[in-house]
């Protein structure tokens, strides 16, 4: 496959992925998987969560990653490419909308729509989760210490309300000492 | 909802509106939602507490980054299209300034032998912080039994079951849309 065909594929997929992605970036990131490692085979399970992780550790929106994935395949072309792809169409739809609802006044039916569609939102962040966490368990390292910081992290995001920034860096951390 | 230009509200000046989003960019490390709320609604009281949610809840339902839908829903309600280029132009563009640099320092050192163990350790924990992230949001939302069902059924799609992201949402939309609104009448009844 040329370079060429790759960047077209990969404006293909992430045009498609953003205009399913309900509930945001990070909802998306098992389609995403889909599309980076089982159907184009442009990294593996470890590749794909160490980019999000390097995504994590820079400040900015959750798409951002995508601009990585991008990256991955075609340099700073594809990652502009990919960044277009996801953000462009779905933001001419979300100013589109916005000058239709002026005159659409149906709150109520919105919310009994919205209160349908978020537990499907939330679930899809959660299976997003558990991908990542397989990827990085099947690393060069351990696995059962991986599984074990995931844990941790989930936990500590989950029960307290400290910045997230402590979990990366423990986890940074203990990689760094722990994995060979 | 609140009609557009009332008059309390400060309305943000372009460079303001673009400042202001760039502040959120470059602050959102975990996702810029925290953020955005605080900078939007606490520090520069451009929104009410009420009127974000129901621009956020927006951005939400449409596809897309939700985040990114709010600034391109905010720019438009106060300088029209210019704000909607500008607000989503303030977002992107410090993120991506440090993701480039991010990328270039990753291809010159991301293969030495000391880097990889400490990726992988970042990224057990960027996965747990997704979960974390989920769980917290599932708790705070306190959605009804069977709705916590579509929820969960969602995640078996998703991460066991491996289905394409069309066909959960076009399976459990409609379900989940059809219980939301069963409750209503219910709760109208």
């Amino acid at each position: 496959m040329s370079d060429g065909d790759d960047l077209w594929a990969l404006v293909w997929g992430f045009l498609g992925i953003s205009l399913l992605s309900v509930g945001g970036g990070v909802a998306a990131l098992p389609e995403m998987h889909r599309l980076m490692v089982e159907n184009q085979g442009w990294m593996d399970d470890l590749a794909f969560s160490k980019r999000y992780a390097l995504a994590q550790a820079a400040p900015g929106p959750n798409v951002m990653v995508v601009g990585l994935f991008g990256w991955h395949v075609a340099g700073i072309t594809g990652m502009f490419a990919a960044m277009l792809a996801m953000c462009g169409p779905t933001s001419i739809l979300a100013y589109a909308f916005c000058r239709l609802r002026g005159h659409l006044q149906g709150a109520i039916a919105m919310r009994v729509f919205e209160r349908g569609m978020v537990p499907i939102a939330v679930g899809l962040i959660a299976a997003s989760g558990l991908l990542l966490a397989q990827g990085a368990a099947f690393g060069t390292g351990g696995a059962p210490l991986a599984i074990a910081i995931s844990i941790g992290s989930t936990l500590f995001v989950w029960r307290s309300r400290f910045s997230p920034l402590w979990v990366l860096g423990a986890g940074a951390l203990l990689g760094a000492t722990f994995f060979q | 909802m609140a009609k557009e230009g009332e008059a309390e509200a400060p309305i943000p000046g372009k460079i303001e509106l673009f400042l202001g989003y760039v502040k959120i960019g470059l602050l959102g490390f975990g996702g810029v939602g925290p953020w955005s709320r605080h900078v939007i609604v606490e520090e520069r009281k451009w929104l009410s507490e009420r009127d974000y949610a129901e621009v956020l809840g927006l951005g939400q339902i449409l596809p897309g980054p939700n985040v990114g839908n709010a600034s391109v829903m905010i720019g438009r309600r106060f300088h029209g299209l210019a704000g909607s280029l500008i607000a989503t132009a303030g977002l992107y563009i410090g993120p991506l300034c440090i993701l480039i640099a991010l990328s270039i320092l990753y291809e010159l050192y991301g293969t030495r032998p000391g880097v990889a163990p400490f990726m992988q350790g970042v990224a057990a924990a960027a996965a747990g912080m997704v979960i974390g992230t989920a769980i917290k949001m599932g708790q705070n939302l306190r959605p009804p039994p069977e709705l916590i069902v579509v929820g969960l059924l969602a995640v078996a799609g998703a991460a066991f079951l491996r289905l394409p992201l069309p066909l959960i949402v076009v399976v459990l939309a409609p379900l989940g849309v059809f219980l939301s609104l069963r409750r209503s009448w219910k709760r109208a009844a």
